[in-house]
């Protein structure tokens, strides 16, 4: 039987950052929990943040259950993450300005030229390209899990447009307001600067044509993406324009936008739709979500776009078994974070590895998300082992497997009172001119009892994350 | 070989249009086989956007034209020194590794049909081998106009036995993937000799990665490898990534696009040209 780290213990004494919650829920009588419950319901209604997470499927109008149990780190336990999580983020820009420069890397051996080439997120369109500040992802999610009270792992790293914050802002914004006690007892560091940092980040990657404040818009595929809730909400509280494809207009070596005003010059796009849909002269000529000539303008150095088109090749699972190589070759560093030990299927010595201890790992598509065609394999019967022992047979270049993770557990409120459940943490490192994180990120929670899926298609919910200051 | 181009592209509207956004892949390429003696491309009421060398080393020039309008013209003219380098692609810069150049593409697709043909070229030899996949193909494919057309895919135009230049270049291609060479297609234009129909003027074919000669081009519609009578413009996965013109008509309705092509003789030879 796995024995799980609970955050809040260390064998039966509480731990120090837990200490005052422990008081505050033991203070708390179950009907006054329920009311919460439902007033922090009712309220997630009310604002209608009801999306999924980046890639994750499912109904995009349900609502993600909120857990008023906060999740508690210590400064001195995020001073590490955060060197780490900044680290890997440097590492990771300077892999996507090699790869599509002089490819150092695959020159030096160091990671197969096949796998970084004819990699799908390899746009040839952007070869030869530096972006301004040489940063192609400046918002960097990644995906942590905890199995001890010093090991932490990389689960995934989310290089695009990773999605998801806007739950960091509001889970916080419903906890002061339910609970403000909490506020004052706790010092917990703030996150609400995220907004002016995020708009500071992108308007610091501003073209060298920009001679002037730069003008930065967020491109949304449309109300009917199932983030179109966080485009609007990160708009606001940036101040600037949310906007459509058919809204931006190219003319001589620049992007427009249409206003009541007239045409306005737009500098930095941070745009929430996938490469392949942003251009339909450059890439899928049937895109309406996009802006046709854009491309053009920003390789010739007339706008930003942010994330740079390209920079998924960094993030997938294939090329994620190699971010610790790239934080040693760019930065001659050795990575403060580890990854998960990963088997890839494509090599032969892996795959038997893989195919004779099927029952003990969690095996993965390596381009898919969201926890769908996934292999738990402790969770599984034998008849589904056995369906996907199969699947990996058939293309074994397409999976990789990691050991089942002892996922770190912290207390959640569920119907029978608290209870552990499995958490991982998604913080959301920005680069440009600087590189700068906000303590805290979103803290996903998989509700069911046992279950070490978070992702909210497979009833994860979200907490409230906390960085205690000093 | 002195080459003097002068090649129009007319795009039509039944209805005015709101604008017009075009990326232009029209500059000859730089490398020992070319030298540029002028070179000049115009748009009507054109307006230059930015420009740039891709990772590819073609020269990307993007131009808008403001509305209404419900006719452009694209002209293009200038002379070539060329060299005939026997295909090879020597001293041409491009960022782009050569594995980037074998992913398929729906045109490119290789079908059971395709390998087969790829597999009975197969020599040791990697130079004799690309030679006969070229050969290969230009035997399965019949030199026909009108076989085929814009949106025809390699597989379909060997299942029909027939097509033109875009679909000899996408059936090489799609073979020379299947067996591990890089492989892309290219624009350009040829000198089809005096006298003869300009209709080839505008012209495609592929160019392989073949190991210790870097890109070589093969042009499988006339049995041989690109020599002085070519001038080539620059490269994509497929046609539509290589053409020399991209555009989209803002306003446009999806089928109001119609094209005409002017083409007219210049001295001392000339490239006639017909457009895509």
């Amino acid at each position: 039987m796995t024995t799980y780290f609970n955050e809040m213990y260390d064998g039966a004494s509480v731990r120090a950052p837990y200490a005052r919650l422990g008081d505050w829920t033991a203070a708390m009588p179950a009907d006054r929990r329920l009311e919460k419950q439902a007033e922090a319901e009712a309220l997630f209604r009310r604002i209608g943040i009801t999306f999924a997470v980046y890639g994750e499927g499912g109904d995009p109008d349900r609502l993600i259950p909120f857990d008023m149990f906060p999740r508690v780190f210590t400064n001195s336990e995020w001073g590490k993450l955060e060197r780490g999580i900044k680290q890997r983020a440097r590492a990771l820009n300077a892999f996507l300005v090699d790869v599509y420069g002089r490819a150092e890397i695959v020159r030096a051996g160091r990671i197969p030229a096949k796998l970084v080439f004819q990699n799908e997120a390899y746009e040839r369109a952007v070869a030869g390209f530096i972006p301004p500040k040489g940063v192609y992802s400046h918002i960097v999610g990644i995906d942590i899990v905890r199995t001890g009270p010093t090991d932490f792992f990389v689960l995934e790293d989310n290089c695009r447009t990773p999605s998801g914050v806007s739950y960091m802002l509001e889970s916080r914004e419903m906890m002061m307001r339910m609970f403000p006690e909490l506020f004052r007892e706790n010092r917990i560091e703030p996150v609400d600067r995220y907004p002016e940092v995020l708009r500071r980040t992108l308007a610091s990657v501003a073209p060298a044509k920009c001679d002037r404040e730069p003008t930065v818009v967020i491109l949304t595929p449309g109300h009917f993406n199932s983030a179109y809730y966080e485009h609007s909400f990160l708009a606001d509280l940036m101040g600037v324009e949310l906007v459509e494809g058919a809204d931006l207009f190219v003319d001589g070596g620049f992007v427009w936008m249409r206003t009541t005003e007239g045409p306005k010059r737009v500098d930095v796009i941070y745009r929430r739709i996938d490469d392949a849909f942003i251009d339909p002269l450059c890439f899928r000529p049937d895109s309406m979500l996009g802006v046709p000539g854009l491309m053009d303008v920003y390789r010739s150095g007339g706008v930003s776009i942010c994330s740079a088109p390209g920079a998924g090749v960094a993030d997938d699972k294939a090329i994620y078994t190699y971010v610790p190589e790239m934080v040693r070759f760019y930065l001659g560093e050795e990575p403060i974070l580890q990854n998960v030990p990963t088997w890839k299927c494509g090599a032969a010595d892996d795959l038997k590895h893989v195919l004779a201890n099927l029952g003990d790992l969690v095996v993965k598509e390596v381009h898919g998300s969201g926890g769908y065609g996934m292999l738990v394999g402790p969770k599984s019967t034998k008849a589904e082992i056995e369906e996907f022992r199969e699947r990996i047979k058939a293309d074994p270049e397409n999976y990789i497997a990691q050991p089942t993770l002892a996922l770190s557990t912290t207390p959640t409120f569920v119907e029978e009172g608290i209870a552990p459940r499995h958490v991982d943490l998604r913080p959301y490192c920005l680069v440009g001119e600087r590189i700068e994180l906000v303590p805290g990120g979103l803290t996903r929670v998989a509700l069911r009892e046992g279950s070490l899926v978070v992702n909210s298609s497979q009833g994860g919910g979200v907490k409230d994350t906390w960085v205690l200051a000093e | 070989m002195r080459l003097t181009v002068d090649h129009v592209t007319r795009y039509h509207y039944d209805a005015p249009v709101r604008g017009v956004v075009q990326s232009h892949r029209l500059t000859p390429s730089r490398f020992d086989g070319q030298k540029l003696i002028s070179w000049e491309v115009t748009v009507t009421g054109g307006e230059k956007g930015g420009a740039f060398r891709d990772g590819a080393g073609d020269w990307v020039q993007a131009w808008t034209v403001k509305g209404p309008v419900t006719e452009i013209e694209v002209r293009v003219k200038g002379e070539v020194e060329t060299a005939d380098l026997a295909g090879i692609l020597r001293g041409h810069r491009e960022t782009v590794p050569p594995e980037a150049w074998c992913r398929e593409t729906p045109a490119t697709e290789a079908d059971e049909a395709l390998r087969a043909l790829a597999e009975s070229a197969r020599h040791d030899e990697p130079l004799s081998f690309a030679h006969a996949l070229a050969f290969a193909v230009a035997g399965a494919i019949e030199y026909t106009p009108g076989a085929t057309h814009e949106h025809t895919t390699a597989a379909e135009a060997l299942a029909a036995g027939a097509g033109v230049c875009q679909d000899h270049a996408h059936a090489l291609i799609a073979c020379a993937r299947t067996v591990g060479f890089p492989a892309r297609y290219v624009s350009g234009y040829l000198f089809a000799g005096e006298g003869e129909t300009p209709h080839e003027a505008a012209h495609a074919w592929a160019e392989l990665w073949v190991p210790g000669f870097g890109w070589i081009g093969f042009d499988p519609a006339n049995r041989c490898c690109p020599d002085e009578r070519y001038i080539r413009l620059g490269a994509g996965l497929d046609a539509r990534e290589a053409a020399p013109i991209r555009g989209i008509a803002r306003g446009a309705a999806t089928d109001s696009e119609s094209l005409e092509v002017a083409v007219s003789v210049a001295q001392p030879v000339a490239v006639q040209s017909q457009a895509q």
